[in-house]
């Protein structure tokens, strides 16, 4: 049997970035310490020649190669396109937070590279054994990436605390997988489904795989109860690296789960719809009451992620063609919101001053009202006030709950979104009318401010247009 | 003759262990990454014994990546440890607590 190399082009993404990870690991052996901030410019320019590539091997087919392990379908696609320009965003903001702190080293990109390529490699996984493969190089990554700060008793102490919990709910979700694999005998999605579809939920191995499976999916997202991680690392890990954790890898947790439950398990919506609509509710209401009492806003911030994560599931739990593409409209619009409210507090962390707290925040009108607008703007999204595109992402979720005739649903999620826009409003309120702590313009580099004036403007003109994103995410399930 | 079902009690029984020594031990780390290690090992039991009795070779493949990605993910565990180790001189899962809110 020989081997077909055209079976690798819809790979050449993935190669292309496994390749550039390896160009950094070299280049920055002969690299000098004055000049380390060339590795920054080789990871975003690399970066933007993958989104290229990406977008040349896509198209409307699907593509099934490698033994059926691996597919190319259009949701990864503008899946793969949206965690690849996160995590650009992420680089241009952090540049200067780790210049001034010595951590401008390869490792960084080194290390978040290996993640996009885990998170790559989730979105375009069609077997369990891929998908646990991706999972496990985005989580292994990130576990050092939160321990990045070898000096911060509280990084170390997030990452400890992000790596057994992470670790148990891979494990969780393995002993699921594992189950699948005794009730289906296979380890593909596409055998898995039909082995599914034959035997139907009579079949108690599988219906207890599937309680794992979503256990796991729950852990890796934070939600309730398996949230404990989330505040933890959120406030431990240094600003950078919470930027990047908090964004992209919520669109791969979205195709962690599309891919198992709607690939692999379709057939058993009705057993796992009851469950993701116990996680909602519980996420939608810890979230947004918790985080009105946290005085950190990193804390806060990771309080809100819990809540929007109870929005993602309420479109995947619809399992409506509508829902799916409600769901994945709100991961990559949740994770631009992301980018921009920590990329802000990248921005505004100085040398020795980590800027954690709400209080940090006061009077930012006056220090630098453009900041401060765009601030405000991606506040307003997370609140869902129109005509950001919170407001879009929220309404075409709603809209596909109530579709399925669970309009209680969707009034529970109003409920504890109002809730919710309490503490967000909270935040343009101290920007905007409150005395600075700290005297003195914000002192921000060139490409940070383009990186937020952009996320800004995207958020706006994303709510004016929603079209524009909402397109392709209804073509990649239609 | 031992039975599919007697495989799958015993990796049953060793991942409840597991699980149980993750949210019972309140003093040792190490501890903790062991259990890890266990519950990895009980879902390897599982995929030998359906790998076998199916007679599909896929899960005896499946099961050499987890070993390989559990060494990975022990050398980050037990790095993260000695991090943690010299900036807080103790181990102890209790004192893991400056973070709350």
């Amino acid at each position: 049997m020989t081997f077909d190399y055209a079976q690798l082009v819809p790979l050449v993404p993935e190669i292309a970035v496994l390749a550039l990870a390896s160009i950094l690991l070299l280049v920055d052996l002969w690299l000098k310490d004055d000049d380390k901030g060339k590795n920054h410019l080789i990871a975003v320019f690399g970066l933007v020649v993958v989104i290229g590539l990406t977008g040349l091997v896509g198209s409307e087919h699907r593509e099934i190669v490698l033994n059926g392990s691996y597919i190319r379908d259009p949701m990864s696609d503008v899946l793969k396109i949206a965690i690849l320009v996160i995590s650009l965003l992420s680089f241009v903001y952090s540049r200067d937070y780790l210049r001034d702190r010595g951590m401008l080293v390869g490792e960084f990109y080194v290390l978040t590279l290996c993640a996009v390529l885990g998170m790559m490699v989730m979105v375009s996984a069609n077997s369990f054994l891929t998908l646990y493969l991706g999972l496990e190089l985005l989580a292994l990554s990130l576990y050092a990436l939160v321990a990045f700060d070898r000096d911060s008793p509280s990084g170390a102490e997030a990452a400890m605390k992000y790596f057994v919990l992470g670790a148990l709910g891979s494990g969780l979700l393995l002993y699921g997988i594992s189950m699948l694999y005794g009730a289906s005998g296979s380890l593909e999605l596409g055998p898995v489904a039909r082995a599914v579809a034959w035997q139907g939920a009579d079949n108690q191995v599988l219906v207890f795989g599937l309680v794992f499976v979503v256990i796991g999916i729950g852990f890796k997202f934070g939600a309730v109860p398996f949230h404990m991680w989330v505040p933890d690392t959120y406030q431990g890990a240094p600003n950078p690296v919470v930027l990047f954790l908090g964004s992209a890898p919520k669109i791969a947790a979205f195709a962690l789960a599309f891919r198992l439950l709607v690939d692999g398990l379709g057939q058993l919506h009705g057993d796992w719809q009851g469950m993701l609509v116990i996680l909602a509710v519980i996420s939608l209401a810890v979230g947004n009451i918790v985080a009105i009492a946290q005085t950190n806003i990193k804390r806060m911030l990771a309080y809100s992620t819990i809540s929007h994560v109870g929005f993602i599931f309420l479109g995947l739990l619809a399992g409506t063609v509508e829902g799916f593409a409600a769901a994945m409209f709100y991961a990559i619009v949740y994770a631009l919101m992301a980018a921009g409210g920590f990329g802000l507090l990248v921005m505004m962390s100085r040398q020795g001053h980590e800027v954690e707290r709400l209080d940090d925040l006061k009077g930012l009108n006056e220090r630098d009202s453009w900041q401060a607008a765009m601030m405000a703007l991606v506040m307003f999204s997370m609140a869902g006030v129109p005509p950001t595109v919170g407001f879009m992402a929220k309404l075409l979720v709603l809209d596909a709950v109530i579709s399925i005739g669970f309009w209680w649903l969707a009034l529970i999620a109003v409920f504890f979104s109002v809730i919710g826009a309490f503490y967000y409003l909270r935040v343009v309120k101290i920007i905007y009318f409150d005395q600075p702590e700290i005297a003195g313009p914000l002192v921000v580099g060139t490409g940070a401010r383009f990186a937020l004036s952009f996320n800004g403007l995207a958020i706006l003109f994303l709510g004016i247009f929603p079209a524009s994103l909402l397109a392709y995410c209804q073509a990649a399930f239609a | 003759m031992i039975e599919l079902s007697d495989y799958l009690m015993l990796s049953g029984i060793l991942f409840a262990i597991s699980i149980a020594g993750i949210f019972i031990n309140r003093k040792n780390l190490i501890v903790l990454l062991m259990c890890i290690e266990l519950m990895l090992l009980a879902v390897n039991t599982n995929f030998i014994a359906f790998s076998h009795f199916l007679g599909d070779m896929a899960g005896q493949v499946f099961v050499f990546f987890i070993l390989t990605v559990a060494a990975a993910e022990a050398a980050i565990g037990l790095a993260i440890l000695v991090v943690l180790f010299r900036s807080r001189r103790t181990i102890d899962v209790e004192d893991l607590d400056a973070l709350k809110g």
